[in-house]
């Protein structure tokens, strides 16, 4: 019979292994899945994960879609490390690329290397104050956080959606609900000529350094820490739970804000509706998977990075729904959290026989 | 008259799936677990029901199909919360994440088909009564089981016994577990009763409110239900009152639409997450008195040590 007995001590190489084998296990059901479905899970797996990645085009595409997750995640790692549960990614990304994308529209034809700093400024600022609003509730009004995060982000959403089909929609775009494309002005140059890869990506491993900074050497990394795991210890501390609060969450927005910024000033050049598959939420993913530390984080973003590219792939390949994307990511959140239990628990394996020999009365009275 | 009486019955209908969602979540949280996987379960009722209900021709069918679907997500849930003892944040956050993926996935095959959903079935005597006939009385049977869920579960929790191991398991589960009360079991059934609600609330909105299946079609109302939880301090009957007041804030841009006020649909679309976080605010303003309400061990694992 399988039990769960608590580590004295928490295992460190569980730590990094549950990833590893809550991939393997990600795996695993989605082998059984192509088998259910009559496909050839071989095939399938194989047009997942190898086929998008397999030329430089498709690695190109990966870091694409790795900048806006990284960032995100950089962001939401602060704010997770001081259990501040900001599930509001979204809504700061969706707010950025609007902040973004009103400055941009203003200046169309304007020619100088000062416009694109000021359109991601505007970017930051707006997903800043996104967040600002959730900060504000949360140490001044005591709302929870999770709740408020996730209404600012519909809320967020629908300001976009108001902005295409209102002020910022192009007159002479047929109808469609967009902005006009942007200058080139304010477009971000290529990282890699000849594919649409572009800065954006170096933002995000920038931001991925800079939270291992701040968490390895800074005291203010320290204090967001200790607050995390012993709120008590913080306030006997003098730490104050207010000013890190707002901290975490401006770093939130400010990240966010950058990658939704990116995401209209890159690869799409313009303000759409569908600016954003969820990157916000599966960044949180990014998150858990790459145990709240930098390094974890760059991995964990391209592995969910893919994860968009599979399932587009699928798509084309084998006539699947896109959705397989969402699906896969939730089955690796899944396993992870249930892998997660190894770090503080470990399983043996207890034989009935034995136990009924020392068993009172008492116990097998409970037991019944 | 006849206005306001179609725009009260109209806020009771929205307001329906909240209702039911949140009555589940109220009893989880009583316990002392907090799912933040509504959403998630709300989308795979509503997909399983609607595809349930589409090919057996028949809506008891879907129904069932969506309450045992949300019973079965629940108990992923709960097999990492309360076996594993795992952070209920991530563990329903993973919950809502995955139902919406699983969701569009399996439902994919299915957008642009419709049924035939739920009807109107007026009671017969009570909905003669003026205005309160029409808005309470001539509505779905799925509104009535509403009300009949709200009554029963507010008589659960402050009749029965079975109540009062509710709540003493959610407030102090070693307490209840040194009193030999099973805390994990009683903690299953609880987010498993919240499991179904929320499957229940799904196939309303695939079965009832618009017959038919979209990706994301829940937006949001899973989460506006864990907000009226607190808005209700985890009473049933203000549940009640809360589950209308955001009926008539989710409706409210259709009202001012046909009273020709022109504003855009998308400012008014956000009415009901901005109401959601001004009732929060004032709901949550003194901490203390938010102490005083909440379960005390919601959100904390616990293992039993023996």
């Amino acid at each position: 019979m399988l039990q769960l007995e608590r580590r004295p001590v928490d295992s460190a190489l569980m730590r990094w292994a549950s990833p590893v084998l809550a991939l393997v296990l990600t795996v695993i059901t989605g082998f059984v899945l192509f088998l259910a479905m009559g496909r050839d899970p071989v095939e399938g797996l194989r047009f997942f994960f190898i086929t998008p990645i397999s030329d430089v085009i498709g690695l190109a595409e990966l870091g694409l879609k790795m900048a806006p997750l990284l960032l995100c995640a950089a962001g939401l790692t602060v704010c997770y490390r001081a259990r501040l549960w900001n599930i509001g990614a979204e809504g700061h990304f969706l707010m950025g690329a609007l902040g973004a994308s009103v400055v941009a529209v203003q200046f169309l034809e304007a020619d100088g290397f000062w416009v694109l700093p000021l359109v991601l400024l505007a970017g930051v600022l707006a997903g800043v104050l996104w967040a600002a609003i959730a900060a504000g509730l949360k140490t001044h009004l005591h709302c929870n956080e999770i709740l408020t995060t996730i209404m600012l982000n519909y809320i967020a959403l629908n300001f976009l959606l108001y902005a295409v089909h209102g002020p910022l929609k192009d007159p002479y775009g047929f109808g469609f609900p967009q902005s006009v494309m942007f200058g080139d002005s304010s477009l971000l140059p290529a990282l890699i000529p000849g594919t649409r890869l572009h800065i954006g990506l170096a933002f995000g491993l920038l931001a991925a350094v800079a939270v291992w900074v701040m968490f390895a050497r800074s005291f203010v990394g320290f204090q967001l820490n200790v607050i995390g795991q012993d709120h008590r210890a913080a306030d006997f501390a003098g730490f104050s739970a207010r000013r890190l609060t707002w901290l975490a969450f401006l770093v939130g927005g400010a990240t966010a804000g950058l990658a939704g910024a990116s995401e209209v000033t890159g690869p799409i050049g313009q303000l759409v509706p569908q600016v954003s598959p969820g990157y916000g939420y599966t960044a949180i993913i990014v998150v858990f998977l790459g145990r709240m530390h930098a390094l974890g984080i760059i991995a964990a973003s391209a592995l969910l990075a893919l994860t968009f590219l599979g399932g587009e792939m699928l798509q084309i390949a084998m006539n699947m729904p896109k959705a397989v994307t969402g699906l896969f990511q939730g089955l690796l959140l899944f396993y992870l959290l249930t892998c997660d239990a190894l770090i503080h628990y470990r399983i043996r394996f207890r034989h009935r026989a034995r136990e009924s020999k020392v068993m009172t009365p008492s116990t097998a009275a409970g037991e019944a | 008259m006849e206005m306001l009486t179609n725009i009260l019955a109209a806020t009771v209908v929205a307001g329906t799936p909240l209702l039911l969602v949140a009555l589940g979540e109220l009893i989880c949280e009583r316990s002392g677990i907090l799912n933040l996987g509504q959403e998630g379960m709300m989308l795979m009722g509503a997909v399983a029901g609607f595809i349930a209900a589409l090919s057996s021709g028949s809506l008891l069918v879907g129904l069932i199909a969506a309450i045992a679907t949300g019973v079965a997500m629940s108990l992923f849930f709960g097999f990492m919360a309360i076996t594993l003892a795992a952070n209920q944040y991530a563990a329903g956050l993973a919950l809502t994440i995955f139902g919406t993926g699983l969701s569009a996935f399996v439902g994919s095959g299915f957008v642009g088909n419709s049924i035939e959903g739920f009807t109107r079935v007026a009671i017969p005597v009570l909905s003669d009564i003026p205005v309160i006939g029409r808005v309470l009385f001539d509505q779905d049977p799925l509104v009535y089981v509403s009300f009949i869920a709200c009554a029963g579960v507010a008589f659960f929790i402050s009749r029965t016994r079975g109540g009062l191991i509710l709540r003493a398991v959610g407030e102090d589960p070693d307490a209840a577990n040194a009193n030999g009360l099973k805390v994990q079991a009683v903690r299953y059934m609880a987010v498993a009763f919240g499991g179904g609600m929320a499957g229940l609330a799904g196939a309303y909105l695939s079965l009832a409110y618009t017959p038919m299946w979209t990706e994301n079609m829940t937006a949001g109302r899973g989460w506006i239900a864990l907000a009226l939880v607190v808005f209700a301090t985890w009473r049933p009957g203000r549940l009640l009152l809360g589950a209308y007041l955001f009926g008539a804030a989710s409706i409210l841009h259709l009202v001012l639409q046909g009273l020709g006020w022109n504003s855009p649909t998308e400012l008014l679309a956000m009415l009901p997450y901005v109401v959601t976080i001004l009732m929060l605010v004032l709901l949550s303003w003194d901490p203390a008195r938010t102490r005083l309400n909440t379960p005390l061990s919601l959100g904390q694992p616990y293992r039993p040590s023996h």
